[in-house]
């Protein structure tokens, strides 16, 4: 699949000497890491290629309380207002579309792609953010890449590339009853490491990955790169084209059925050779969490951390999250939750916590925050009155946003503090200077939010 | 961009693995349109206590690290987020390279983009780095060697295209715009 895909967006194809030039289907951006790229335009007083190919929103530093976005309250930080007003400028003088600050379908960058139908099958996609990997789960080509290249993809539509080595990661079997999707990566990057995916494109297959939804495929694409990968991918099939049909962007009509015929060759030969295979049994698969410092360091929730002789980097992670090894993680007191994130903070994300959450409150001293995906993963969650189910429980709910997962908006988890979050990282600081991650399913954090420790799902689900 | 051809430095060593770009450079100072300036930010949180305060231990703020152009460091050095303000605070500090076995794919490129050299080394190569903190090293980009203090050369990968880009100062973007006959040819071609 990935060669397909590859080949078909060749402009140049790549020799000993030059990497390819790869023409860019689908390019999206946010305000953080676009800026400089529009600045490099300006400066060389260049245009944007094809615009309509690109597509704005805001997520990463925009505040997620409800006065700053729609109650006429300025944003608290003034250079997050400042980044945001730059954006705004920059779509309007470049002629980009933006899902502006009060836009209904604003959200997080890998949020709306998909729910947008913007992301489709056979796609290269690019973002200035490493966790571009999502729009994989479509069967695309989706990769992060650095400011500088956004400015090449503005000003060309293309990028230099090198053609990336291949991985693909089998797991078959069947998820047992509190094992998530975010479980199920949790387990393939604490099996291949935070470095293992490096240089790889890697593709998951299997009949796990082949039961999952949409938004759980997104899930497991999302974190590729904590195991060092850039893109991740699911190929299309029946889930896939369900999920597209009838999504704001997704052909339409007669087009639609073109573009189904074009999917239903992208996925990979039964006899396709990869660079480098894993097997996995997903019967297997627990409920996981992390302990340490990168998402790597990642034991099953109902297991002990383990013990590291003559390691000083292990320790010192250790020591920065103030946990002992040999320990069970388990009824490790918890003082924030924070559900959401482009990895969980889909609508069946939110759904599983709210299905643990009903009836129950989170516990006395637990600051919980549940920051949904996007303005329409919140209009639809209101909908089915989890909003209510959270708000009785206790927890904050929130306008769509990046929030406490990058800690640079506003939501941050004070230091010392432990959080148990369903984001993508837990490095030292990532969610304010101090903060202690632990990332696990919405599931976990639901049933720890309960508790007030961190606690297995299944302590729930067995009533 | 200016040219590089060889960079002559005393090593400055973080002995860690997997230092991430949120290490390089926390989130909290991303929110900036520009791109200089940021070398007062890099490993902000390593350095610097919650109050601003220097922490004198840290290898950075100790009096032989100054002037210091290499930065060596252990395996997977530069993963996690794509934000290339990681290189930039990194230049911007001073450092023109970074030694370490293995160097994360997005950090790599956008570290080329930039005139910052991404060095791999093997295992032995890279433990004796770790293990002498202010070796005098020289890097010779045009031959792709590392030269260490006792004499041993050391060759290290660099793709071909980024190393003739930097020896010579071309511009990157320069040569994509040169492409647009190639480019519209395709999009002629190709499907939505």
């Amino acid at each position: 699949m990935f060669q397909k895909i590859w080949e078909q967006h060749e402009v140049v194809a790549e020799t000993p000497d030059t990497p390819a030039v790869l023409y860019v289907d689908r390019h999206l951006i946010h305000e953080v890491t676009s800026p400089q790229a529009f600045t490099v335009l300006r400066e060389r007083g260049l245009a944007m290629r094809r615009p309509e190919r690109t597509l704005a929103t805001i997520d990463h530093s925009s505040p997620t309380r409800s006065d700053q976005i729609f109650g006429g309250v300025p944003i608290a930080i003034e250079s997050a207002a400042l980044q945001i007003a730059q954006l705004q400028r920059n779509c309007a003088d470049f002629g980009v579309e933006l899902l502006d600050l009060k836009s209904d379908q604003r959200g997080i960058v890998h949020i709306i792609g998909p729910e947008f139908g913007f992301t489709q099958p056979g796609q290269t996609i690019v973002c200035g953010d490493s966790h571009t990997s999502t729009h994989g789960a479509f069967g695309a080509l989706a990769f992060g890449i650095g400011t500088t290249e956004v400015g090449h993809v503005l000003a060309t539509q293309c990028l230099l590339q090198r053609r990336p080595r291949t991985f693909a990661i089998t797991v078959d079997g069947a998820l047992a009853a509190g094992v998530t999707a975010k479980d199920l990566i949790l387990s393939i990057i604490g099996e291949i490491g935070i470095g293992g995916g490096t240089g790889y494109v890697l593709e998951y297959r299997g009949t796990v990955m082949r039961s999952l939804s949409m938004e759980e495929r997104m899930t497991v694409c999302n974190m590729s790169i904590e195991a060092g990968a850039r893109a991740g991918m699911i190929a299309p099939d029946e889930t896939t084209y369900r999920y597209l049909k009838s999504r704001p962007r997704s052909p339409q009509g007669a087009a639609w059925e073109r573009a189904l015929s074009r999917w239903r060759c992208l996925p990979s030969d039964t006899d396709a050779a990869f660079d480098r295979e894993l097997r996995l049994d997903g019967g297997k698969l627990e409920p996981m969490i992390t302990y340490g410092t990168n998402p790597g360091m990642v034991i099953a929730v109902s297991g002990t951390i383990p013990e590291r002789r003559n390691d000083p980097v292990f320790d010192k992670a250790l020591a920065y999250m103030g946990l002992t090894a040999g320990a069970p993680i388990g009824g490790q007191p918890v003082n924030v939750v924070f559900i959401g994130s482009c990895t969980n903070g889909r609508l069946s994300d939110l759904r599983s916590a709210a299905q643990l959450l009903r009836g129950h409150k989170i516990a006395r001293g637990v600051r919980a925050l549940v920051v949904p995906g996007s303005q329409q993963v919140k209009k639809a969650a209101e909908a089915e009155g989890l909003d209510r189910i959270f708000i009785d429980a206790g927890a904050e709910w929130r306008e769509s946003g990046c929030s406490m997962c990058i800690g640079m908006n506003g939501d941050t988890v004070g230091s010392g503090q432990y959080s148990i979050s369903t984001s993508n990282r837990n490095f030292e600081g990532r969610q304010g200077p101090g903060a202690r991650t632990l990332l696990a399913s919405p599931l976990t954090a639901a049933a720890s939010a309960v508790r007030g420790r961190v606690t297995d799902p299944r302590d729930f689900l067995n009533g | 961009m200016e040219p590089i051809r060889e960079i002559h430095s005393r090593t400055v060593v973080l002995p860690f693995t997997n230092i991430d770009t949120d290490q390089i450079i926390p989130a909290r100072f991303l929110r900036t349109t520009a791109r200089d300036g940021l070398g007062r930010q890099l490993f902000a949180d390593w350095r610097y206590g919650a109050d601003g305060s220097i922490k004198p231990e840290f290898a950075l703020n100790r009096a032989e690290a100054a002037g210091c152009a290499v930065l060596v460091a252990g395996r997977n050095f530069g993963c996690g987020s794509s934000r290339e303000h990681a290189p930039w605070a990194l230049l911007d500090y001073g450092f023109r390279a970074v030694i370490s076995t293995e160097i994360a794919d997005i950090f790599r490129s956008n570290s080329l983009k930039n005139g910052l050299l991404p060095i791999e080394v093997d295992e032995p190569t890279g433990r004796w780095l770790l293990e002498h903190p202010g070796a005098e090293v020289a890097i010779d980009l045009d031959t792709t060697t590392l030269r260490l203090p006792d004499g041993r050369a050391v060759r290290f990968p660099i793709e071909g295209f980024a190393r003739y880009c930097l020896l010579n100062g071309v511009d990157e973007l320069g040569f994509l715009l040169a492409r647009q006959a190639e480019i519209a040819a395709y999009e002629q071609g190709a499907a939505p």
